[in-house]
């Protein structure tokens, strides 16, 4: 596969060949990522495929995906890097005392006493690799403000080792759920890409890529249902995985059509709380029909 | 107006994306160099020829986020047709000039072919490219459009009327309109999306016909809120009031970090021992403590929502919500006649207009008369937080203290004032009707200290009030 893409064609039609229908917009924003070595920060509502584009980079470009997630409380041990001190007593117990100290120093302060944590395998790997840091919304500020070095230089500064610069620029993306508000600096460093939930052509198509055996008019009607439980106001609208979940199940039911009944039973696939269920169950199960359904025709509901 | 052309400043692309900077900065996009500079890259990076390849690189690299994104695409369009319209006015072209195929004449003498425009073969046209979502085809009708209706009797001159004028003439609408022929592409009504768009372009083509006409630009205005058309309508900019609470929670974060005792609550850091104990061979002789962050503050915000003070209410509502954005260790309530706790519909939800909407629905204040009770609401908050209100919490009221006559209770709320760290009121009325009528803020102000607010700036002051020393 390219080392690294020449035009944005190039990586549309890369992501495709991996699986993952890209925007237009999200094709572009990939390949100046690619192209400017910068950090993309995605955001958008959950569900709309904001890991799994990182992941469809990681394979397209061929390169290994390393993953940091993050949570509240994530500090430096756990995403940058350690020293196994564990290790390094037992090292210097096993010398005893006939080696020097300046020996000993210089040993037990070595790459072998290093524990990486994610961050510090994406600079360190010799071979360019894709980094994910998933959640960054879900991080403090100060966590944010650690970042800012290996997001600009690429490099970690190692107290005892000096600076540690990244071999290989890595494609950087950052997710966000928008659950708060990220700092300016850190925005500053990224390229930014909002990506919202498909339109019902792009999802049908997403699907029909996932489900090939299902048939053309079921995955329709399929897209356009999830398309109006979207457009109410639910706790946790369907992501696209969820379609694609449904598109499966229905597919191992043998359905040739979506119809009240049917929706009834299935629709635990795509809706997961209990009063949504309610509300989805009134508001688009009766619109479905009971029997075969002559036509849904709603795309503007 | 003096017919005078605004200066056209130094040539070449370099400069007009500066100037797209400073019109994005003047409508408070935060552009810094660096995302210029990154612009710039981008740009190198793509093919010039495409558009919307040129729009969604530059979008990429200046607009971080929703709200700014869509700033930015009404910059965007609005700056560059400004900046060709004034290329073309500078260099004397006509659109007629240049003699396009049919309806190109836009302005001036009506071209031969225009009285032949079939109007129905027209609308026709016109629907089926709003179906297809053509743009192209769009833009060329545009024109053809305006040739056929807007100069058939005067045009109004106003722009967004001659819009509409065309618009209801074409008979282009959403709904469906069943009394159509079946075969008609807009019997079914036609996409909103492709409505609005085509609106946009007759919108520009007009303009357009204007600058030719009139040889100048129109002065440029800054976007209004409408133009913004921000999702969220609360009096207050919510984003300057989400930058206010965001210093807000800086200055109580490091309050009161110098009255705490030295190395009361320190924990010896294993990992960090042994590290150090390196140094003498594994036995640990210097001890390492767990280094003491400066914990977060604990915030329980009282917030009257009765109809004494609905006028306030939103730019309340809106404080509260930057606060939840903001601080993770909260609680927030409401109360008009009793107290209604709300924390878990803030978290719940992010966006304001949701969050406001959940708490009139079913926050569930009880509200028999619709007159606060403070009495009843103190005794009814202590009860409910007494347990965790400690010399590190923070309590906010917001609330005019207008007790309609009822007892005050301030006993109370002393009792609380007390327990809490600090103990803030801030008042949506003017200082000066403070005390009059039935308004008790003198008796509360004995255990808190009151501030006037009802705007962002006031809520700026009382932030930089927060950084005075501790009196406690």
């Amino acid at each position: 596969m390219a080392a690294t893409p020449t035009s944005v064609d190039q990586v549309r039609e890369g992501l495709q060949s991996v699986g993952y229908l890209p925007g237009e917009s999200t094709a572009l924003v990939a390949y100046l990522a690619t192209r400017l070595g910068k950090p993309v920060l995605v955001e958008g509502p959950a569900g709309v495929g904001k890991t799994e584009l990182a992941k469809a980079l990681a394979r397209y470009l061929d390169r290994r995906l390393v993953r940091l997630q993050c949570y509240e409380g994530l500090d430096e041990a756990k995403a940058l890097y350690e020293w196994n001190y564990r290790k390094q007593l037992l090292r210097i117990q096993a010398e005893a005392a006939d080696t020097g100290w300046d020996r000993v120093q210089d040993d037990i302060f070595g790459e072998e006493f290093l524990l990486e944590r994610p961050l510090m395998t994406a600079i360190a790997s010799p071979e360019p690799v894709v980094l994910l840091i998933d959640e960054i919304d879900k991080t403090d500020q100060e966590f944010e403000a650690m970042l800012l070095e290996v997001l600009s230089d690429f490099q970690i500064s190692i107290p005892e080792l000096g600076p540690v610069a990244a071999k290989t620029t890595p494609v950087v993306l950052l997710t966000s759920n928008n659950s708060r508000e990220l700092t300016e600096a850190l925005k500053r460093r990224c390229l930014y890409l909002w990506l919202d939930y498909p339109s019902v052509e792009q999802e049908l198509e997403i699907v029909r890529l996932h489900t090939p055996d299902l048939s053309e008019q079921v995955a329709r009607k399929l897209v356009e249902v999830v398309h109006m439980v979207r457009e109410l106001d639910l706790k946790k609208p369907p992501s696209i995985a969820e379609s694609i979940d449904w598109a499966r199940a229905l597919l191992l039911l043998g359905a040739d059509d979506i119809d009240e009944r049917l929706f009834r039973e299935t629709m635990s696939v795509i809706v997961k709380h209990r009063t949504d269920l309610d509300i989805v169950a009134e508001r688009v199960g009766v619109r479905l029909g009971p029997g075969p359904a002559s036509g849904v025709g709603t795309q503007a509901a | 107006m003096a017919p005078r052309l605004p200066d056209p400043g130094p040539p070449g692309i370099s400069a007009r994306l500066i100037e797209l900077g400073e019109a994005l900065r003047s409508e408070g996009v935060a552009v810094g160099t660096s995302e210029l500079l990154d612009a710039f890259a981008a740009l190198e990076e793509v093919p010039w020829t495409k558009p919307d390849v040129v729009r969604e690189a530059l979008a990429a690299t200046l607009a971080k986020s929703p709200e700014d994104r869509r700033v930015f695409e009404l910059v965007f369009e609005r700056f560059f047709f400004r900046a060709a319209e004034a290329a073309a006015v500078r260099a004397g072209i006509k659109e007629g000039a240049v003699g396009t195929e049919a309806g190109g004449s836009g302005e001036g003498e009506p071209a031969p072919g225009d009285r032949d425009i079939d109007l129905d073969a027209l609308r026709r046209q016109i629907a089926e490219a709003l179906r297809e979502g053509d743009e192209s085809a769009m833009r060329d009708l545009a024109r053809l459009a305006i040739a056929a209706f807007g100069r058939q009797g005067t045009g109004s001159g106003v722009v967004g009327v001659d819009v509409q004028r065309i618009r209801r003439q074409l008979g282009l609408r959403s709904e469906p309109q069943p009394d159509l022929p079946p075969e008609d592409p807009r019997r079914d009504g036609l996409p909103r999306d492709a409505l609005r768009r085509f609106e946009q372009i007759l919108r520009r083509e007009l303009e357009r016909g204007q600058i030719e006409r009139t040889e100048q630009l129109p002065a440029s205005r800054p976007l209004n809120e409408l133009d913004r058309a921000l999702p969220t309508g609360p009096l207050q900019d919510l984003a300057a009031v989400h930058r206010v609470v965001a210093q807000l929670r800086r200055r109580l974060a490091t309050q009161g970090m110098e009255a705490r005792g030295r190395r009361r609550h320190a924990h010896v850091d294993v990992r960090r021992t042994m590290r150090a104990s390196l140094q003498t061979g594994g036995v640990p002789v210097d001890l390492r403590f767990r280094p003491r962050r400066p914990r977060r503050p604990e915030l329980f915000v009282l917030c009257d929502v009765s109809t004494s003070v609905t006028s306030a209410s939103v730019f309340f509502l809106s404080v509260l919500h930057a606060l939840h954005d903001t601080f993770r260790k909260m609680r927030s309530f409401v109360f008009i006649e009793r107290i209604s706790e709300v924390t878990d519909v803030f978290e719940r939800e992010r966006d304001f207009e949701a969050v406001s909407q959940a708490i009139s629905r079913d926050a569930g204040v009880a509200d028999i008369s619709g007159y606060t009770d403070y009495g009843r609401v103190w005794s009814e908050f202590r009860d409910a937080v007494a347990d965790e209100l400690h010399p590190r919490a923070t309590v906010i009221v917001l609330g005019d203290a207008r007790t309609n006559g009822r007892d005050p209770r301030a006993d109370v709320f002393g009792e609380i004032a007390s327990l809490a760290g600090r103990t803030f009121w801030l008042n949506p009325e003017p200082r000066l009707y403070w005390n009059y009528g039935d308004s008790v803020i003198a008796v509360y102000e004995q255990h808190c200290e009151a501030f006037e607010c009802w705007t962002t700036t006031q809520l700026e002051d009382f932030v930089k009030a927060l950084t005075k020393p501790m009196t406690v």
